[in-house]
């Protein structure tokens, strides 16, 4: 029984500012994610690993297919669900951690980490929050700072804690490890392998072979699915 | 957060206006359920105020409806609502942040008496409790308490935007409409107020319409998004997949004219 499973999934941009060039990106993408596993997709840069994770997200549109996510009872298919659904499936059913983080400018780093749990208490959710970020870490006198002037591997830890929190059946991870250094990147692998002991699918983009031959049970090559 | 068990809060249903013979806005339809935020986003003259007054009853549409449901449950057409049922609306349940404060506030009177002016409004009478409310929601809007029976005319631009805020959310609406909130502030005093937006909107789970230029903005306070262009949404949905994957030629020119800082 598959957490996620793609369908024929397809995606093209069309650049109206570039004269309506058109260009694919992906088609005929098929994949299925099963409970307590990773899938890493692999491929060159700019093949659609990022885009595939965006429309299983929904922050990117999907152009044809279905991308079928469990929640608990019942399945949504978020390539054709309403706005609503998408919201809702990301607040219990997936999380995802993307390169880069977007955050409140006034917001401590604590704050930013605890408000992904949504159904805690305040107090609670900062007490999780706290013991995560130390676990990646991020020292304590850190944590009350809004993350705006941390350094790349400092914001990436941050966008992690954010992601791996709350206990989403569905993890999306784009390049989790980037700019760690090797020993939070031992912590990152021991938090997937976590993730995977409790049930969690996971979805990976990982460059780094080391943590990628640590996580992955399945690889899936993005290469294959190019888009005429 | 969003719950399934929620019902529509406010519902458009083909609004279009008129001016004579320029069109104001047209064919607007969307459904806004408790907690959610939406921006509507376009240039100058593309419609987004109007359609904020359509939504919130100040102007009459030429064709179209707006639905609002009631705290009896029951749904209602605003056009067929009564002066008493009106006045409720824009009294205790509907907040309206102009972007210019001074639209929004009577500066001639206290920073505290613009905040218990809305409670005396819906009936409170103890002075005490009055004040009480007012010095809770100082402290809430950042606003130092010792300048609660200064006039607004004496604060700062952020601060007064701030007091506005607060004017609006002590009757502890279920809708509230900010036009341009963050427009002409400093950067600043912009993070500080946009900061304050969310923690409060998320706090108490209000629904609301934000009109705005900003991109950035719609990005940090909204779920879901309008883009209007010539009166017509023509684009719509959650704001990242709106931003991050525009579709139409118009909005992928908005996206694309953002400076990076």
């Amino acid at each position: 029984m598959y957490a996620l499973d793609l369908v024929n999934v397809k995606k093209s941009f069309t650049l109206h500012l570039q004269g309506g060039l058109h260009l694919p990106v992906v088609a005929g993408v098929n994949f299925a994610v099963q409970p307590g596993t990773c899938v890493a997709l692999t491929g060159p840069s700019g093949c659609g690993k990022s885009s595939i994770l965006k429309m299983i997200f929904g922050s990117y549109r999907c152009d044809g297919g279905h991308i079928l996510v469990r929640d608990s009872d019942h399945i949504v298919d978020i390539a054709t669900a309403s706005p609503r659904t998408v919201l809702m499936m990301r607040q219990r059913a997936m999380s995802y951690v993307s390169q880069f983080l977007l955050a409140v400018p006034r917001v401590a780093t604590i704050d930013v980490v605890a408000e992904t749990l949504r159904r805690a208490a305040p107090d609670e959710a900062r007490t999780r929050a706290a013991d995560l970020l130390r676990r990646l870490n991020i020292p304590e006198r850190l944590m009350a700072v809004p993350p705006a002037t941390f350094s790349g591997g400092e914001q990436q830890r941050v966008n992690i804690a954010r992601g791996f929190l709350p206990n989403c059946p569905v993890l999306l991870l784009d390049e989790p490890t980037a700019s760690l250094d090797s020993e939070n990147r031992a912590v990152v692998i021991d938090l997937i392998a976590g993730k995977k002991r409790g049930g969690v699918a996971v979805v990976a983009i990982i460059h780094d072979k080391q943590v990628r031959d640590a996580v992955a049970d399945q690889i899936v090559d993005v290469a294959s699915f190019a888009a005429a | 957060m969003i719950d399934a068990e929620d019902h529509a809060l406010l519902q458009a249903r083909v609004l279009t206006k008129w001016y004579g013979l320029q069109i104001g806005c047209r064919d607007i339809s969307f459904e806004l359920y408790p907690g959610e935020v939406m921006a509507v986003v376009g240039e100058s003259g593309s419609g987004k105020t109007t359609l904020l007054q359509l939504l919130s009853g100040q102007l009459a549409p030429s064709a179209g409806h707006v639905f609002y449901r009631m705290r009896d449950g029951v749904m209602r057409d605003l056009a067929s609502l009564g002066e008493a049922e009106r006045r409720f609306l824009f009294r205790t349940d509907w907040g309206y942040v102009h972007q210019e404060p001074a639209l929004g506030l009577r500066m001639a009177v206290s920073g505290g008496a613009n905040v218990g002016e809305r409670l005396m409004a819906v009936g409170w009478r103890h002075y005490g409790r009055i004040r009480g409310a007012a010095k809770d929601w100082f402290d809430r809007v950042e606003i130092a308490y010792d300048r609660i029976d200064d006039v607004p005319t004496t604060y700062s631009g952020g601060m007064r935007q701030r007091l506005q805020i607060a004017r609006n959310l002590v009757t502890n609406p279920r809708l509230v409409f900010m036009d341009e909130p963050t427009g002409g502030l400093d950067v600043s005093v912009q993070a500080r107020l946009l900061d304050l937006i969310r923690r409060l909107v998320g706090e108490l789970r209000l629904a609301a319409i934000i009109v705005t230029h900003d991109l950035a903005v719609a990005r940090l306070l909204s779920q879901r998004i309008i883009v209007m262009k010539d009166g017509a949404a023509i684009e719509s949905g959650l704001t990242d997949q709106v931003l991050d994957d525009p579709r139409e030629p118009y909005t992928q020119l908005l996206v694309s004219s953002i400076l990076p800082a």
